[in-house]
């Protein structure tokens, strides 16, 4: 019964048909008139140079390597920084959540430190790791930490006591009614989190890599403003809107795989 | 007329009546020397809450089996004496005791709210209700039991959050049965049910409490439920009972009988006259 409900579903997910197209008529418009424009010389090759040359200089990019070089190394960056800060986030808030104690000894410095905008530590970050791997993932971890601390923390003092008090009468040990009440009541919260946390993983490494690396995406594009190579800061900026859009499908996926009984999710 | 209703509610639980009288009769001859139930003694019950004395004392015997109903105004403490017998509360003063030592699987409650984990599909919704006795091999098959008993064993592989009210409400019914307790508590189960659905529970609990023979604790703010299900009404004012009414009428009941009726009518009059309201009417 459920299987056949789920089917068509997942048939969706494998082959877009014409509906999964319509998100994409906006930026291919874009792209279309923005080409148009240079062409037709509206506007200057000096201020915006054509999608085709854009283009073109991903191609050669891609070529000679250092593309992929570059995006794999933003890449590794922004995953380690998630995952080390992601991990501490969880790890905080699920204490928080769970132990008034911890809530009590800890949160109160957490928000102090929450409401540094952590971008303002490049300079000290910069004079303690230099231009070095640490200082980025250091950064990124900083700024994902905290949407996927408070959100975990909220999700988890937000289950309904109800069902805690429920599965208390049932017989579940503490592992069991954090396995089976806590922590899926407190999962849709914590994606939340998630998706917050990735946005600001982007815009962290992306600013740091600007200020501080000799390599990586961010890198490729002030190398590329220091030569007058238009179109590849043009390039950079587009593939930064990819990989962002990429991220965000990533946990869209995933949430859909793990809130599979949430309301929301169940579309017939 | 129930009879023309039951076409308009989808949750309905057809119940053939003379099949109904055949099981009553058998379970008579049985008799409540098999019963399963656990009797249920209290002695000089109290608890407050702060400043607030819920429960002035109450003594109270209720036999093996017995299907025992509590009304009362709200605020009268009848939810919390059916919390203090579930065990969710402490005991501010007296004994609450079950007869002989009860294990944590032999009583359990229901509650208004299902109270169902909205991640769990509807048979391991149920499975939580074996407590201790998850882990064993044959969880899976006393669950679909359990839910075939409450007549929704095709929605096994359902989310909670496709069932209607009434359903939801059976799910938790199979949970609380799942283990076979031989005391269950029910704290208003059917309060945030419509009309029709009610009714077809009220059977629905009727039947189960037959067949499975528990001693049957259930707090009610609905007289007319009250003396349609249970053999005995104990009317609650002020912390104290203060009527305790034993129901002769044959199971089963006709709803809207005339006894039924004059005995709800009694009874109202007596929570109406505690308070003073009687004169308004």
């Amino acid at each position: 019964m459920s299987l056949i409900d789920s089917l068509p579903r997942a048939g969706r997910l494998r082959l877009p048909s014409a509906g999964g197209l319509i998100p994409w008529i906006v930026p291919l418009a874009i792209i279309l008139i923005w080409q148009a424009a240079c062409v037709t010389g509206l506007v200057s090759a000096r201020v915006l140079p054509a999608p085709s040359d854009v283009a073109l200089a991903g191609w050669k990019l891609l070529l000679s390597g250092e593309l992929v070089r570059n995006i794999w190394v933003s890449f590794w960056r922004a995953s380690v920084g998630f995952l080390i800060g992601g991990s501490i986030g969880f790890s905080f808030g699920l204490a928080n959540g769970l132990s008034p104690i911890s809530s009590k000894l800890t949160d109160t410095t957490l928000q102090m430190v929450r409401n540094i905008p952590h971008l303002a530590l490049i300079p000290l970050v910069i004079l303690w790791f230099g231009i070095d791997e640490s200082a980025k993932l250091f950064l990124v971890a900083l700024g994902v930490f905290f949407p996927i601390y408070l959100n975990t923390l909220h999700g988890i003092r937000t289950v309904d006591p109800h069902l805690i008090e429920m599965g208390r009468i049932y017989g579940m040990t503490d592992g069991e009614l954090f396995r089976r009440v806590i922590f899926p009541g407190a999962l849709p919260s914590i994606f939340v989190g998630v998706r917050f946390a990735l946005g600001i993983m982007w815009l962290t490494l992306i600013v740091a890599e600007t200020i501080a690396a000799s390599s990586g995406l961010g890198y490729m594009a002030m190398q590329a403003r220091e030569f007058m190579l238009i179109d590849v800061v043009v390039l950079s900026i587009l593939i930064y809107a990819l990989l962002g859009k990429l991220a965000d499908s990533a946990s869209r996926v995933l949430e859909r795989l793990t809130l599979s009984w949430h309301p929301a999710f169940q579309k017939h | 007329m129930q009879d023309a209703l039951r076409f308009l509610q989808p949750d309905a639980e057809p119940v053939d009546r003379a099949d109904f009288v055949e099981q009553a009769r058998v379970a008579r001859q049985g008799s409540h020397a098999a019963s399963r139930g656990l009797p249920l003694t209290i002695r000089g019950l109290k608890k407050s809450y702060g400043d607030n004395e819920v429960l002035r004392g109450i003594d109270l015997h209720i036999p093996a089996g017995q299907f025992v109903a509590i009304v009362g105004r709200s605020g009268c403490g009848k939810s919390t004496l059916l919390r203090l017998i579930a065990g969710l509360e402490t005991i501010d003063a007296g004994t609450i005791s079950f007869g002989e030592t009860a294990r944590p699987e032999d009583v359990r409650v229901m509650f208004q709210e299902p109270r169902l984990l909205p991640w769990a599909r509807v048979l391991s919704n149920v499975e939580v209700g074996l407590g201790r006795e998850r882990a064993t091999s044959d969880a899976q098959a006393r669950a679909d039991r359990a839910l075939t008993d409450v007549g929704l064993d095709e929605k096994r592989g359902q989310w909670p959050a496709v069932l209607s009210g009434g359903q939801k409400q059976r799910v938790a019914l199979a949970r609380a049965l799942v283990s076979n307790p031989r005391v269950l508590a029910f704290d208003e189960p059917l309060g945030a049910l419509d009309a029709l659905t009610r009714i077809s529970m009220q059977r629905l609990l009727e039947r189960v409490w037959h067949d499975q023979a528990f001693t049957a604790v259930l707090v009610t703010h609905d007289v007319a439920e009250a003396v349609a299900l249970a053999d005995r009404v104990l009317v609650i004012e002020d912390g104290r009972i203060a009527h305790d009414v034993h129901v002769d009428i044959q199971r089963p009941r006709r709803r809207g009988s005339a006894d039924l009726a004059a005995l709800e009518g009694s009874i109202l009059s007596n929570l109406l006259e505690a308070a003073g309201e009687l004169t308004d009417h």
